[in-house]
């Protein structure tokens, strides 16, 4: 028997984001933090948990609160429902994991600004029930996080020469001459990485810039 | 003198804050399309950060840091964990009140940075600006220099990209290449360039 945990309708609202709609490569949403963070792998999935959390939770307070929220000044309220979950989020990192927590620095504060979220809230929680909004959040984090994870791979790969933290480059290669690129881990390598990646997903995707 | 000469050359050329930071890059790629908007919203942004570094600096040294309420007689409150959410609030309302302001004076530079001008407010080189303050603790002179560099640093970004992305119009790039992708690899290169100013003190 197959379990039908979700609808047709509601897996479009998860699946769309991972590609045809990914807010990174096709909306260009949320690129600061998607650069910052993506030395590491490991910094890359605490980045991305933490967005999965602030937008999937947002999404729905919002969503919930959708008609009593006055328009004019929808903005506000939506900044300081963000505010309040990055706040509560940054705490519990800082609680439990101090450490990563230092890594991220202001990054983390930074998903307050982040135009994934509410752009997100706009678009989707203003105008469907807080179980749709809840998974329009997971959808859109969880494709936001595809494609830190992804810059993340090559910087460190390139970078440090290891995955995960797991040193995957021989020795035997470094005698042979070979040298981790310097660049990848500077600003420049997260630039031109994320520059292909987004190229490489328009092409599969068939989306074209007007210019 | 020289002290805060460096903090206006560091801030611009060594740790640029879009260059190096990747800080307000969502507007950085979509409003650098036409040279004109690019000046427009690089001025807006000089000015609201030059405004709001000093004002999130008072309140974090006045209202929100460790032992800050002494003044009120409270010294064991710490409000730290209030930081984001009030400091978000005064750029919001620092940029309202720029824009009252610019409509009121100056109805010329309002009509041109139309809509970016409220769109700052979720610029993260503002928010990101501030939280660096607290992070390195400037004193005031030296946080409304810090910003009125960044601010600056961000004009020359935006400015620079939007004259290449004006002659790459003549340049035939693959079409999927076309836009974002190519503005990604167009900054990485100038990124590149500005790596060259690394070192640089007076």
């Amino acid at each position: 028997m197959k379990l039908n945990l979700f609808s047709r309708k509601d897996k479009k609202i998860i699946k769309d984001p991972l590609m045809g709609e990914n807010p990174i490569s096709i909306h260009i949403l949320g690129i600061c933090s998607a650069l910052a963070i993506t030395t590491k792998i490991d910094t890359a999935v605490v980045m991305t948990l933490a967005v999965v959390a602030v937008l999937s939770i947002s999404n729905t307070v919002v969503a919930l609160l959708r008609k009593l929220i006055p328009n004019k000044v929808r903005i506000i309220i939506q900044m300081s429902v963000i505010a309040s979950l990055v706040s509560i989020t940054d705490e519990i990192l800082a609680a439990y994991y101090y450490d990563m927590s230092k890594l991220l620095g202001v990054f983390l504060g930074l998903i307050i600004t982040n135009c994934i979220v509410l752009g997100r809230l706009e678009a989707f929680a203003m105008q469907n029930s807080p179980g749709k909004a809840f998974l329009d959040g997971m959808g859109n984090g969880l494709g936001y996080g595809a494609i830190l994870i992804a810059v993340a791979f090559f910087r460190e790969l390139f970078g440090f020469g290891s995955i995960y933290g797991y040193n995957v480059i021989n020795d035997n290669i470094y005698f042979s001459g070979y040298e981790n690129n310097g660049l990848m881990i500077l600003s420049p390598g997260a630039f031109i990485i994320l520059g292909l990646i987004v190229w490489v997903h328009r092409s599969y995707t068939k989306v074209v810039d007007k210019e | 003198m020289q002290h805060y000469i460096n903090i206006i050359i560091n801030s611009i050329f060594i740790e640029n804050i879009v260059l190096v930071y990747f800080l307000g890059m969502c507007s950085f790629l979509s409003i650098s399309k036409k040279v004109e908007t690019s000046i427009g919203l690089g001025f807006a942004v000089v000015f609201v950060l030059s405004i709001t570094a000093p004002a999130n600096w008072a309140l974090n040294e006045y209202l929100l840091a460790e032992g800050a309420l002494a003044w009120a007689g409270l010294e064991d409150i710490n409000l730290d964990f209030l930081q984001f959410i009030v400091f978000i609030s005064v750029i919001a309302a620092m940029v309202q009140l720029v824009e009252m302001l610019l409509d009121r004076f100056s109805p010329v530079l309002y009509y041109n940075l139309g809509i970016f001008l409220p769109l700052i407010t979720v610029n993260c080189s503002i928010l990101g600006c501030s939280l660096f303050l607290v992070e390195r603790e400037y004193n005031l002179a030296e946080a409304t220099v810090y910003g009125f560099g960044s601010g600056l640093g961000f004009f020359l970004a935006i400015v620079s990209l939007a004259t290449i992305r004006k002659r790459m119009r003549y340049s035939n790039v693959p079409p999927t290449l076309r836009g974002v992708g190519m503005s990604m690899l167009l900054t990485g290169l100038i990124s590149m360039a500005f790596l060259g100013f690394s070192g640089i003190s007076l």
